[in-house]
């Protein structure tokens, strides 16, 4: 085994771009393992356990550049630096000529050029609150993917942006479309007269490309981070998007969609809704709809899941009253023709990408008395001892922080979930396979292809093994997203994967394939 | 209670973190201003509590904008030459200046230790430079730097007591700064060479040139060095490593007084030549100029400005406005660069010399685009060298009123470095540079670009936090 360490100080990369390195590195023919990572405790402990150690990687800091290398001849290591010295250098060269975007080194430097009105911050969390704060106060919106900021520095961050009139948006927040500008993971969608307040980037992305497929559109699409709705927070960021969608003139129809809120906060909310001229959805993703609220003013419509909430606004919107996206005789139809088919025995796995989507699925699958196991279960009867071992129907979601320390996230890099995909394929026990596909700007330029591969490899497996496999790819998109929602979708197709573009529908699927071979529950412990 | 302001927002969009989105949104259409974000501070949390204590601090504004001002207002002219021991202050008998922060022979690096056996020979303290390094080891030298003398020296910078001196006066402050006559290149003293060659030549400038060119000074009433500096930097140089533009605009303006002095003919005519032959004679009058310039914006309270940059060969140190006579030091770094054929980076020595005085008032590296024509001593293109200079604003306070760059439509050069920024950002200044030989007595091998090493920035915020973190 060869192994190779080189530190370079004061070379800073964004940790996507390196993430995206890392993989592409791993890639290499001989290559047994890879790091390439700013010298943060975290990588340096992986690089650590990559068996290197000494002085130097002690004294490397965060502006420090990792590249760790292990693997099985020289060659390869040859090759996987050269990869990254290519990687790396090559934005910084160019023709004579050509004029290189300007750069600002700060974000105080970049607001003095008074052009712009909001930040998109997606800096490591630990340097997020105080980018944030400069960006306050310099009189912008913030947009802040940025994970890992304390709830204390959100609830601050919060109550300043409050106080001067502006949004703070996460921390932790996917997805935004503000001012038909597309921020984060954001889908192409149509202008329209539906205006969205979410606590969940991928459960925006659902309800906005179900809505942009039903033939209306989105207004604005605020984005508010996982935790606006606890007590601590008090739903600052939701209460002041709702504020901004009931005097929108473009908006008709308010959204609100989160996990179950603090009750004092669920209770704010609705009060609020209530209040508005306007008629609004709210979706408490895993929460009953109580008899209490559908008898209150009759503003607000309750939706069970993502679909339905883009069904209720498409038509409160003024849109027909189409039923669901795939009705019940589509997909009983579906089911009969696989299970005459045969293909489909044998436990259920879902690998996703994105964690409300996953949620939802998990959510769909109780209320029809189907238990399903997670690495992010709720109950803890139901949750994974080991996120790396399914067992019985399982639901992973793949973005968790488990699968994401030092590497990049599925929606960025959606083939990180292929190894764990062919292996539940190679599982005798295991019927049913599925995956979701997100699509927009800022996620992977091509997720079908990669997954499409998968698919194939995956057939390939259980032909060897003399059995069937149902594989189900569920795609959030438009037809206007850079990837292009047909192409995307038939590239699975031709693999051999059914496309659904609605979650709702596969979970229904899924549950009647399940259903199907006798309900067969999974022991619980 | 709910107002949001400025709401869908107008303009464009401030990126600051993934490049990914960056690229996304403008495949969108927006306007993205790109921050090429890194951790602050180097990512270290306790510098980063010492920067949120000072920054948007008012009274630290306005101290570095009375710094600036006083800067900016100095007039620096070259007003006579005279000899070290009798016009620069705190001069002793047995005491020779150096570049850089303090230092003692036992940390010297190889060209500095040359020159001062030179300086010993030359002021005929030794007679071998066997015995003249005893002499240095032993202690009964007094070894001081430059800057504790208002003076500055290129590369080693060593001045002896019998050495020439060009006086400059800030008129507008009163105060002086003080550089010897540049000996040319080659084996020179400064780069630490100590043959008879140098040693003869230095007794010339003492009896034939530094007299002669005294007089024409004298007979000139001065020469305004502020102007001088700012047609050159139009002219292609930078005043560090090119000087051939301000060489070119002394000698315009030395030569009608250099034709009425009364000494001979041969003499005058050798003075021109030595200076016509050497094109950075002018280096060690932006120098002192600069130098002028930045002493009248020192001691200034709360002010964050860096007023010296230099290096010694082995240390690098710099000192600070509002943090009196403290040097903050760190590890003299090695220059990269173009050497000359046959030389590598092995035979460099680690950064020397009070040069990157230039640097700190905003020319050297940091008016690179207005020196394209050596861009190419570091393999660069023009745009380089504009990409230098432009990255120079995001570390300085202002821009200079006096210094400015044409291919930036004429915007000043990068004015002020502020410690603060530069702890923010991480961006070190960028210096131009000779590159001089390891060993004593070779000579120079090159030129490059290096900058500080970080250390001395991060003492100097500590140290600064210390004073003022509280408003003090």
């Amino acid at each position: 085994m060869f192994k190779r360490l080189v530190i370079r100080p004061n070379s800073y990369y964004d940790s996507i771009a390196l993430m995206r390195l890392t993989q592409t590195v791993r890639n290499i023919d001989k290559m047994v393992a890879a790091q390439v990572g700013m010298a943060t405790e975290l990588n340096k402990d992986a690089v650590r356990e990559m068996g290197f150690v000494g002085e130097e990687l002690k004294a490397a800091t965060a502006n420090d550049l990792i590249v760790a290398l292990v693997a099985e001849t020289e060659d390869a290591l040859d090759k996987g630096e050269q990869v990254i010295k290519e990687n790396l250098e090559r934005p910084t060269r160019q023709e004579p000529g050509t004029k290189e975007p300007k750069a600002y080194a700060t974000l105080s430097e970049a607001a003095a050029m008074d052009g712009a009105g909001i930040a998109a911050i997606s800096v490591p969390g630990e340097y997020a609150a105080r980018e944030t704060r400069a960006a306050l106060a310099n009189g912008l919106h913030v947009f802040l993917f940025s994970d890992n900021v304390s709830l204390e520095d959100e609830v601050a961050l919060k109550k300043l942006g409050q106080e001067n009139g502006l949004f703070v948006m996460g921390p932790d927040c996917g997805t935004a479309v503000v001012g038909g500008l597309g921020l984060g993971f954001a889908n192409k969608v149509r202008p329209g007269k539906i205006g969205i307040v979410a606590a969940s980037g991928t459960g925006m992305q659902q309800v906005m490309t179900i809505i942009d497929m039903l033939g209306e559109g989105i207004s604005e699409a605020i984005g508010t981070g996982g935790r606006d709705l606890s007590m601590e927070v008090g739903g600052i960021t939701s209460k002041m998007g709702l504020a901004v969608l009931e005097r929108d003139p473009n908006t008709a129809v308010k959204v609100l969609i989160s996990k179950p809120p603090h009750p004092d906060v669920r209770e704010s909310l609705i009060k609020m809704l209530d209040e508005g001229t306007k008629p609004a959805v709210v979706c408490f993703m895993g929460e009953d709809i109580k008899e209490a609220d559908k008898r209150r003013s009759g503003k607000v419509l309750y939706a069970g899941d993502l679909e339905e909430a883009a069904i209720l606004a498409y038509q409160s919107a003024g849109g027909d009253s189409k039923g669901r996206l795939y009705s019940d005789d589509e997909l009983s139809e579906m089911v009969k023709a696989i299970v005459a088919r045969g293909d489909s025995r044998g436990y259920f796995r879902g690998l996703y990408g994105g964690g409300t989507l996953c949620q939802e699925t998990m959510t769909l699958l109780s209320r029809m008395g189907i238990d399903v196991y997670s690495n992010i279960a709720w109950d803890r009867r139901l949750l994974l001892e080991d996120p790396e071992e399914s067992r019985g129907n399982a639901c992973i979601d793949m973005g968790d922080d488990y699968f994401t320390q030092g590497k990049p996230h599925p929606m960025l890099e959606p083939g990180m979930r292929v190894p764990r995909y062919l292996a539940e394929a190679g599982r005798k026990d295991v019927g049913i396979l599925l995956f979701d596909v997100i699509l927009g700007y800022g996620c992977h330029s091509d997720p079908a292809g990669i997954m499409a591969e998968a698919v194939k490899e995956a057939r390939r497996i259980r032909k060897d093994m003399g059995q069937g496999l149902v594989q189900i790819a569920v795609i959030v998109g438009t037809m206007r997203d850079p990837q292009g929602l047909e192409e995307q979708e038939a590239i699975l197709r031709d693999a051999g994967a059914i496309v659904l573009s609605s979650n709702r529908a596969a979970g229904d699927l899924v549950a009647g394939l399940i259903k199907a071979q006798g309900g067969k529950k999974p022991c619980l412990r | 209670m709910l107002t949001v302001k400025n709401w869908p927002p107008k303009g464009g969009v401030i990126n600051v973190g993934g490049g990914v989105f960056a690229e996304a949104m403008k495949e969108q259409g927006a306007e993205v201003y790109e921050v090429k974000w890194q951790p602050p501070a180097h990512g270290k949390v306790e510098l980063i509590d010492i920067l949120d204590k000072l920054q948007g601090r008012d009274d630290i504004d306005e101290a570095n904008q009375k710094a600036i001002e006083r800067f900016s207002s100095a007039k620096p002219v070259l007003i006579d030459i005279g000899i070290a021991r009798e016009v620069v202050p705190g001069f002793d008998d047995r005491m020779l200046l150096h570049a850089g922060p303090p230092i003692t022979w036992d940390k010297m690096s190889g060209p500095l230790r040359g020159a001062v056996i030179g300086a010993i020979l030359y002021e005929g303290w030794a007679d071998s430079p066997e015995e003249a390094e005893e002499i240095a080891s032993k202690g009964d030298i007094q070894y001081s730097p430059c800057h504790e003398h208002s003076a500055v020296g290129p590369m080693a910078g060593v001045v002896s007591p019998r050495m020439p001196v060009f006086i400059l006066e800030n008129t507008t402050h009163g105060n002086r700064s003080y550089c010897t006559l540049n000996e040319g290149l080659g084996k020179v003293l400064r780069y630490g060479a100590y043959s008879d060659e140098v040693l003869d030549r230095l007794r010339w400038m003492e009896t034939v040139l530094a007299p002669i060119v005294k007089e024409a000074i004298e007979l000139s009433g001065g020469i305004d060095l502020t102007s001088m500096i700012a047609q050159a930097l139009h002219m292609g140089d930078e005043v560090h490593n090119r000087n051939r533009a301000g060489t070119s605009l002394l000698i315009r303006a030395l030569v009608p007084y250099l034709i009425q002095v009364d000494y001979p003919q041969a003499d005058i005519k050798r003075c021109l030549e030595f200076i016509n032959s050497n094109d950075h004679f002018f280096l060690n009058l932006s120098m002192p100029a600069v130098k002028a310039m930045l002493e009248a914006a020192h001691g200034v309270p709360k002010s964050s400005i860096v007023t010296i940059m230099a290096r010694n060969g082995t240390e690098f140190g710099i000192k600070v406005s509002g943090l009196g006579n403290q040097w903050f030091t760190g590890p003299a770094q090695i220059v990269k660069g173009l050497y000359f054929p046959g030389r590598s980076e092995e035979d460099g020595n680690p950064d020397i010399g009070d040069s990157a005085i230039t640097e700190t008032s905003g020319v050297g590296g940091f008016a690179m685009a207005d020196a394209i024509p050596i861009v190419q001593f570091v393999g660069g293109t023009p745009e380089d060298a504009i990409r230098f200079s432009e990255k120079m604003y995001s570390i300085t306070t202002t821009e200079s009123k006096h210094f400015n760059i044409p291919i930036l439509n004429f915007r000043g050069t990068p004015t002020g470095i502020d410690i603060r920024k530069v702890v923010e950002t991480g961006i070190l200044p960028q210096i131009n540079t000779g590159i001089a030989h390891k060993d004593p007595g070779v000579g120079q091998v090159g030129a490059g670009l290096v900058n500080p090493p970080w250390e001395c920035f991060e003492k100097a915020i500590v140290a600064f936090g210390k004073k003022y973190a509280n408003g003090s």
